[in-house]
């Protein structure tokens, strides 16, 4: 359970943020995947976010979406995403998260889906329209052995953030904007000065920023308020331009500007 | 099994059984608390009631009649029948009930910007409507499909001032249009309200309308007594998300001796796997922010469904059904495309109504119903909306399948002669004037207020 926490920390002690890439599972197709996901962990990847396909995905852009939509036709599904975890987890040591909405794991069942998803190796779960309101519902009260992750927004107040953060382990994924995943250009001050406030509140867990990440500078711009970034949109977008080697580069450029951070 | 003085949906966790609650991303919960303290706040507010009586009265015209439907019950020689008026509500459905509810609401909420989802356009109509009444900004998300499909309803909503968004993702109909409202509604969620439409989403929304279409239960209660003397039998009413069907239902659901019906598109039958039968076929899932029955597939992704009704045509039905379905208070059946086609050309030739295609599910279910009742029963359809907007539709499809099903000797005529034009002067009129907007004052159009 403490995986993902010391993870982060063993990072953070080298003056390093933390990069945490998000991938479609089964995106741009499923043969070359598992190489995909491995090559982006490679290049500099910190943590694997393996997002799990759904029909709508109501909190993400239009790049996330097609991916999802592709990876859907491709026929990937929870049993085709375990088994990429577990190939994944055989080659490396770093943290793998699942990412998906509720109604997939609903389907195959929440218990077993948390009993199948430790077997292959992922270490936490972030499901976006899970919030604090259906949280005890949703799981069960038994033991479980994965981080969840639970997210804040520049909406969520000081209240709600310190039960998110009392709530998740792991870290905390700290939305910087109000809106869907996607690429933007940079942060207005504002929004700086929301994720000022919320990394502030945050004590309990080490906090990653999301949405809106998509260059070295706007690593630079948030980086004094958080623990790492998390990038998906853009890094779905580059696989579209240019292919699994543009990829690779883009994720060795963004972890060079997560170096020398304190 | 119910007891009748416990009725009493939903729950302060917005759970009606285990269904609805809040299934959204982060940044909306603080929106949906916020309309929930609210809304709590207004029930009460004599003023609030008002005010929204009011505009009901003088803005919109209700009550709308109970009308006795002489020779629909003729047709079918058994139990009386009866229909709610709601086609004659201002914009043509029942829609404006919630939607005049929730712009009053906005307003005390601050917001200045409304956004809502419309597949029929009967929402999406009564939403610009009412925004232009207000002076709001209105933004409507509608479905390429349904775009094509009622595109009276599309100009009507530019008339009005609205801005109507095309979708493209998934289906292009209603579950997709919701989608991007949503998504609009996370970005913008600091000064924009979003009305939605129908006894669906997260809570609060499945409550509050399911309370401001309540009053179509309401009235309907007073007028039948006023009539007959006493509650009816048995009450009809389509269900797509199934705020009409709430509407009347709510208010008779104590009422354990009236037995509840509400009707879903079976589209072109349960078999073929194209319709939006969520209640008679659907399996629990989460979706759209609520927990209600859903049609998906094994690995819970959500179906792409077909209904020739774009009001109907989505995947869910609103947590409220779900859970009077499993206490066995309500019971759901469905009928085909072709069956809610012939209804309406029966309504219109027996009783000078047009329904919409929606309402024509409901009415095409007295098919099966009313041979079943005595002359001594009493039955309530709810007519949830008028069916000009499914002109082409109707003609679209008399032209393809067989006109002998449909009956009327006007309707083939209206196939034979004038196939382009719709055939109706006042959709020709309303082309015309499109094009004349368009051509003259094409920069203004849909912003005018911006």
């Amino acid at each position: 359970m403490l995986k993902i926490y010391k993870k982060i920390e063993e990072i953070n002690n080298k003056n390093e943020k933390v990069l945490s890439v998000f991938l479609t599972a089964g995106y741009p197709d499923r043969e070359n995947f598992v190489e995909l996901a491995l090559g982006v962990l490679d290049a500099g990847a910190d943590m694997l976010e393996i997002g799990i396909p759904f029909s709508d995905p109501l909190a993400d852009g239009a790049v996330i979406q097609k991916s999802s939509h592709v990876a859907i036709e491709n026929g990937v599904n929870l049993d085709t995403v375990f088994e990429f975890s577990r190939l994944i987890r055989a080659k490396t040591d770093k943290p793998l998260i699942l990412m998906g909405y509720a109604n997939p794991v609903f389907r195959y069942g929440v218990k077993r889906f948390l009993v199948d998803a430790v077997d292959c190796g992922i270490d936490g779960l972030i499901i976006p329209d899970i919030p604090l309101e259906e949280y005890d519902s949703f799981y069960p009260s038994d033991e479980i052995l994965l981080d969840r992750i639970l997210l804040t927004t520049p909406q969520s107040g000081e209240e709600r953030i310190k039960k998110i953060d009392c709530i998740s382990s792991g870290f905390v994924y700290c939305v910087s904007v109000s809106g869907t995943t996607g690429v933007r250009n940079s942060f207005s001050d504002a929004e700086i000065k929301s994720l000022q406030n919320t990394g502030s509140l945050i004590k309990k867990n080490k906090m990653l920023v999301g949405f809106g990440i998509s260059t070295v500078e706007n690593i630079r711009q948030v980086s004094p308020f958080c623990d790492g970034v998390i990038v998906g949109s853009a890094v779905i977008k580059k696989l579209d331009e240019s292919g699994s080697s543009g990829v690779f580069d883009l994720v060795k450029t963004l972890k060079s500007g997560c170096r020398g951070l304190t | 099994m119910l007891n009748k003085n416990e009725y009493n949906q939903p729950d302060k966790n917005g759970k009606f059984g285990i269904y609805g609650g809040r299934f959204v991303p982060e940044i909306l919960v603080p929106a949906l608390r916020e309309l929930e303290e609210l809304y709590t706040e207004v029930k009460k507010d004599p003023k609030f009631r008002e005010e929204f009586q009011n505009l009901q009265q003088k803005y919109n015209c209700r009550p709308t009649p109970l009308t006795y439907a002489q020779r629909l019950t003729n047709h079918f020689g058994t139990g009386k029948i009866y229909l709610k008026r709601e086609d004659l509500n201002h914009t043509g459905a029942h829609k404006i009930n919630n939607v005049l509810g929730q712009v009053l609401m906005a307003q005390k909420l601050g917001k200045t910007r409304i956004i809502a989802e419309t597949g029929a356009g009967q929402h999406g109509v009564a939403v610009a409507t009412a925004c232009a009444k207000f002076g709001l900004k209105c933004v409507v998300y509608m479905g390429e499909v349904d775009i094509k499909r009622q595109a009276p309803n599309v100009f009507r909503m530019k008339l009005l001032g609205a801005e109507v968004v095309p979708v493209v993702s998934g289906s292009r109909t209603l579950k997709d249009a919701t989608n991007e409202a949503i998504r609009d509604w996370v970005t913008n969620v600091k000064d924009t309200h979003y009305i939605i439409g129908s006894v669906v989403g997260p809570h609060p929304y499945p409550m509050i309308v399911r309370d401001f279409q309540s009053v179509i239960g309401v009235e309907t209660k007073e007028q039948i007594f006023k009539e007959e003397g006493r509650l009816p039998d048995i009450i009809v009413a389509c269900v797509g998300g199934g705020s009409n069907a709430m509407g009347i239902f709510h208010p008779f659901i104590n009422n354990e001796g009236v037995r509840l019906i509400g009707v879903e598109a079976a589209g072109l039958g349960l078999e073929s796997g194209k319709h939006c039968a969520s209640l008679t076929l659907g399996r629990v899932g989460i979706f759209q922010g609520m927990m209600s029955y859903l049609l998906q597939d094994d690995d819970g992704q959500v179906s792409e469904v077909h209904s020739i009704s774009a009001g109907l045509d989505y995947p869910g039905s609103g947590p409220e059904h779900s859970y009077l379905k499993d206490i066995d208070r309500c019971e759901y059946f469905s009928v085909t495309d072709e069956e809610a086609l012939e209804a309406t050309s029966l309504l219109a030739r027996l009783e000078g109504i047009i329904p919409a295609l929606e309402t024509a599910h409901a009415l095409a279910y007295l098919n099966y119903l009313m041979p079943a009742t005595t002359k001594d029963q009493i039955v309530v359809v709810n007519v949830s909306g008028r069916g000009d907007k499914d002109l082409g539709t109707i003609i679209e499809n008399l032209r393809t399948s067989e006109p002998q099903n449909f009956g009327t000797s006007e309707l083939r005529n209206l196939r034979t002669s004038e196939p382009q034009n719709f055939g109706t002067s006042e959709l020709r009129n309303l082309r015309t004037s499109e094009r004349n907007l368009r051509t003259s004052e094409p920069q203004n159009f849909g912003t005018s207020e911006l």
